[in-house]
């Protein structure tokens, strides 16, 4: 009967939202009088999901699921669920999980709450706070199933560390050809870059940088701080950047320790992207501006000027603190 | 090729969120109801395979009466038929499972839903919908192209994007990039008079119980007023020190 987390990984690496989601599983499972257990495949160092309260993890070793594959990993993950008699299965939010959840719900007939903010409100019946309204507000829902998937948000919970001692057991799930339906062609991914989905920090940048040759401060201060850049909307619209950058309500959620917005006046659509991020900065030169009232810290000037200054400072800052 | 739309009537993304009866029901007053943005994006694209490939586009909604006119309006942008299912939609799950029986009966080729609607962000229904019909999916779908029954779609990931090569029947969770938005459609007077004699079939939902029931609802705790600072150094100071954020 312990909850089941599914760790996920990227070139064998576990990822830093699946140890999330396994402090999470822990603090439920703690609630619920049971342990955790992880599924976690093609990944290395499998043992430091014990630093995070995982007292047990299923290894999967399989070549054919080098890459990511939806029909397969749920398949599998639904196996994993049922060999542990598992009655919650904890996902994180990442792009992948929300790709799988759907249909290991289905598989498992079980209920799915995505963009989950915390522990559960009560485990009877299992009652969880969610992020709806592209987080414009939060619902509070039960699920009525035997088996429940709940979806953690990222940066919800936090990494907790929770010494738990771990054993690890091989698992070879059965994988039928159906799993194999979709062949992936080519994937094509910066690597030397961070993503929007992973980052602590996001540096954004609006219509207010007036073009695309400007970008370059944006660049700067994203490479200083270790950060992902992001955009408006009107800014992807335009070509300034690539789709994949575009945040808000109809582009990317972003839910970073810091996020730093800059020539971004603050339109509603916007807001609702960013709204889960802790800590938000605006710089723009109008003090009208609607970003204002959802910032934790602002300054009005022109970015021109402010934001090279500040990568300059940070540089310094950073050499001396490191 | 037969191509089902499915249309989430949602409020318009400018919409201010309330609720009301003890936080437990969503303030429909004075909030005006659209397409979900993620599925215009599908429908345009379903336009496209019509024009130039040949399809025959149904669009369908889960949901009360009061989700007609989004459902016109999608006949209006150019669908051939509208399907309504005759009962609220209370949870993804069940909704899919709509759906699915709809998706089954009609032996639809492709189906095309948002990756997500932007009411509740479940982002579950295209996928439980495609396991419920046995039928290929593809997520965050930001292109398509169809050669007879071969389908080559890419999807967006985590920091890049992936192409991949399936088979129809499909379902997929489209969103922006499957179109540019600067060929979204809006229904010119053609088409609004058209799709008031186009059909609209209302039909009685097969029983199903959901598997969630969202019980309340709350808003976000209003924020503390930003703090203005002039120089970079207090910028930086704070983010340090206060925010403990670098
Ligand atoms: C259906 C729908 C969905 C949408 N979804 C999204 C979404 O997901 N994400 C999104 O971002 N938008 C979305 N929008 C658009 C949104 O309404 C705004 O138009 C958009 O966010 C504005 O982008 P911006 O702030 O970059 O540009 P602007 O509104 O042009 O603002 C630019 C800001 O930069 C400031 N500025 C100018 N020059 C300088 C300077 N030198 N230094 C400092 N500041 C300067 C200005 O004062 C202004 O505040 C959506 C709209 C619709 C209708």
């Amino acid at each position: 009967m312990s909850v089941l987390v599914y760790t996920e990984s990227e070139e064998r690496k576990i990822k830093k939202i699946a140890l999330e989601a396994v402090s999470y599983a822990k603090a439920i499972a703690d609630q619920m009088g049971t342990t955790v257990t992880a599924v976690c495949i093609n990944a290395d160092n499998t043992s430091e999901l014990g630093k995070y309260g995982a007292s047990k993890v299923l290894e999967v070793s399989n070549d054919k699921l080098a890459k990511f594959n939806g029909e397969a990993y749920a398949d599998l993950i639904a196996q994993a669920a049922k060999k542990e008699g598992a009655k919650i299965v904890v996902m994180t939010s990442s792009a992948n999980s929300k790709f799988l959840a759907p249909t290991l719900a289905v598989d498992l007939n079980a209920g799915f709450v995505p963009n989950v903010v915390g522990l559960p409100e009560s485990t009877s019946p299992l009652k969880v706070k969610h992020s709806v309204f592209t987080n414009k507000a939060f619902a509070y829902t039960e699920f009525k199933t035997d088996i429940s998937i709940i979806g953690l948000g990222k940066n919800s919970f936090g990494v907790k560390e929770n010494e738990t001692s771990i054993t690890s057991e091989a698992f070879s799930p059965n994988l039928d050809s159906h799993d194999f339906d979709m062949e992936i062609v080519s994937v094509d991914k910066a690597t030397d870059q961070v993503t929007i989905a992973d980052a602590e920090i996001v540096v954004s940048g609006g219509r207010g940088l007036k073009g695309p040759e400007n970008w370059g401060i944006i660049e700067d201060l994203a490479k200083t701080l270790g950060a992902a850049t992001a955009c408006s909307k009107p800014v992807s619209d335009m070509g300034w950047r690539p789709h994949s950058e575009h945040v808000g309500q109809t582009g990317k959620p972003v839910a970073a320790n810091l996020y730093i917005a800059i020539g971004i006046s603050g339109a509603i659509q916007h807001l609702a992207g960013i709204n889960a991020s802790k800590v938000k900065v605006v710089i723009n030169n109008d003090p009208e501006a609607p970003f204002f009232k959802a910032a934790d810290y602002g300054m009005v000037g022109d970015a021109f000027e402010i934001v090279p200054k500040l990568t300059e400072k940070l540089k310094e800052f950073k050499a001396q603190n490191n | 090729m037969k191509i089902l739309v499915c249309i989430s009537h949602v409020p318009d993304t400018t919409s201010k969120i309330n609720f009301t009866d003890g936080d437990t029901k969503f303030d429909t007053s004075g909030v005006q109801f659209v397409i979900n943005p993620n599925d215009e994006f599908g429908l345009t694209r379903a336009m496209w395979f019509k024009e130039k490939q040949g399809a025959t586009v149904h669009v369908i909604n889960v949901g009360g009466a009061e989700t007609e006119p989004t459902l016109r309006k999608a006949l209006a942008i150019g669908a051939d038929e509208a399907i309504r299912i005759n009962t609220p939609a209370v949870d993804g799950f069940s909704v899919a499972k709509q759906l699915a029986h709809v998706v089954k009966e009609g032996g639809y080729d492709l189906v095309i839903a948002g990756r997500e609607s932007i009411d509740y962000n479940g982002g579950m229904v295209p996928g439980m919908l495609a396991k419920l019909t046995g039928n290929n999916f593809v997520n965050t779908c930001i292109g398509l192209e169809i050669d007879g029954e071969k389908a080559t779609a890419i999807r967006e990931i985590d920091g890049g994007k992936e192409t991949l090569k399936t088979s129809l029947p499909l379902v997929i969770g489209g969103q922006k990039g499957i179109v540019e938005e600067s060929d979204l459609r809006i229904p010119n007077m053609r088409g609004i008079m058209q799709a008031r004699t186009k059909p609209l079939t209302v039909k009685e939902p097969i029983e199903s119980n959901p598997e969630t029931a969202t019980v309340g609802f709350e808003k976000p705790a209003p924020k503390g007023q930003v703090k203005l600072v002039d120089s970079v150094d207090e910028l930086i100071n704070l983010l340090h020190n206060e925010a403990k954020v670098i």
